[in-house]
């Protein structure tokens, strides 16, 4: 019980962290969870983050496995629950105020001003993304396929993430 | 329910979903969404099913963005709460999560009994390469979309050059470019109003 608190407190402050996403507070669960908890080692840190990445979803989901892997079920629980409820809140609260303000006359452009530095930082975080999957002349292939068909086309993504994966099968 | 109208950005939804469609239109982006779901979720409420316009949608993103948290999952809460308050924003979010943590569940046990993980290596890395492309597709094809003025572009490319060259942390990257992105934008929005005086009208 004072286990599943602890992970509760220490994804929960992690949620308030990540801005950003999951990448954005790696470093900071690293710390928490291997120097000072000790609930695991550098690698299983490594390998567990992996295996999150090889399941869809948000990636802030890491910490589900993080918490499987420290409690159990009920760990899992306590993880995603500490990181997804304060941030959910938090959203709770900017959608109320943005339908208070909705009247107001400076409330779109005020919004608007924040869509770029989403896009920029959504560009960002494909770029560095793609520096991390680039290890073959194949990736940067696919990559820049994928790119263009996304940017290009409105077909589903399905099609580019199955063409990369079975390419990836064929030739890597 | 307001019928499919095209407007240009403004105003509230293009169509309003229903509770279940909410619920799956979630599930879907979630579950579909390997190397992050942030493709998939403009598909599906953009392109595929027209809850929001690329404008509305931008903005939602925008603000999920400056919040901790994940940017999709901060605007299921509020996509969620727009079309059906509380109701609406736990079924978006329950939606998102939903999918992918029963696939963790599982993998994790396999995890657990093998201590390795799933031998697709080479899968994944396409997969992998293909996730990265499609968010650099995305942040281009939104990018193009939105028709911004010139120093908004101008500050979102200053936003990608801190993160991804200078790694600067985000939470302050946010905290600079976020006033400078409003206040151009909102100075912007008047000079626009007084040129052509016939600016966006605010809904009651």
């Amino acid at each position: 019980m004072i286990l599943l608190g602890q992970i509760l407190i220490a994804f929960g402050t992690l949620s308030f962290l990540a801005i950003g996403g999951a990448i954005a507070i790696l470093p900071e669960m690293h710390r928490l969870l291997v120097d000072v908890h000790h609930w695991m080692d550098d690698a299983t840190f490594s390998q567990l983050f992996a295996l999150a990445q090889a399941a869809p979803g948000p990636n802030i989901l890491a910490a589900s496995v993080m918490g499987w892997h420290i409690a159990g079920p009920a760990g899992m629980m306590a993880a995603t629950l500490g990181m997804l409820v304060p941030a959910a809140c938090l959203a709770w609260i900017m959608a109320g105020l943005t339908i208070r303000l909705r009247g107001n006359t400076w409330m779109k452009p005020a919004q608007f001003g924040l869509v770029p530095i989403a896009v920029g930082l959504i560009a960002a975080s494909g770029l560095v993304m793609a520096q991390a999957a680039g290890t073959s002349w194949l990736s940067f292939v696919i990559i820049g396929a994928s790119t263009v068909f996304i940017w290009r086309t409105k077909y589903s993504p399905l099609w580019v993430l199955a063409g990369g994966g079975l390419l990836g099968l064929a030739l890597l | 329910m307001v019928e499919n109208s095209p407007q240009q950005g403004a105003g509230t939804g293009s169509r309003v979903p229903g509770k279940l469609e909410l619920f799956l239109g979630f599930a879907k982006i979630g579950a579909l969404g390997f190397g992050g779901v942030g493709p998939w979720a403009r598909h599906v409420i953009v392109e595929e099913r027209k809850w929001l316009s690329e404008r509305e949608y931008a903005s939602v993103l925008g603000m999920g963005q400056i919040l901790p948290g994940p940017n999709v999952g901060n605007a299921s809460v509020m996509i969620g709460r727009g079309f059906h308050g509380l109701t609406g924003a736990l079924l978006a979010t329950c939606g998102l999560y939903i999918g992918p943590l029963c696939i963790l569940i599982v993998l994790s046990l396999l995890y657990d009994a093998y201590g390795d993980l799933p031998r697709v290596a080479p899968f994944m890395e396409g997969v992998a390469a293909a996730a990265a492309g499609m968010v650099i597709g995305m942040a281009l094809k939104m990018g193009f979309n939105l028709k911004a003025p010139l120093q908004l572009v101008a500050v979102g490319l200053l936003a990608m050059l801190a993160a991804a060259w200078l790694r600067v942390p985000l939470p302050l990257i946010v905290v600079i470019l976020a006033p400078l992105g409003i206040w151009i934008s909102l100075r912007h929005a008047r000079v626009t109003q007084g040129e052509k005086a016939q600016g966006e009208r605010a809904k009651p």
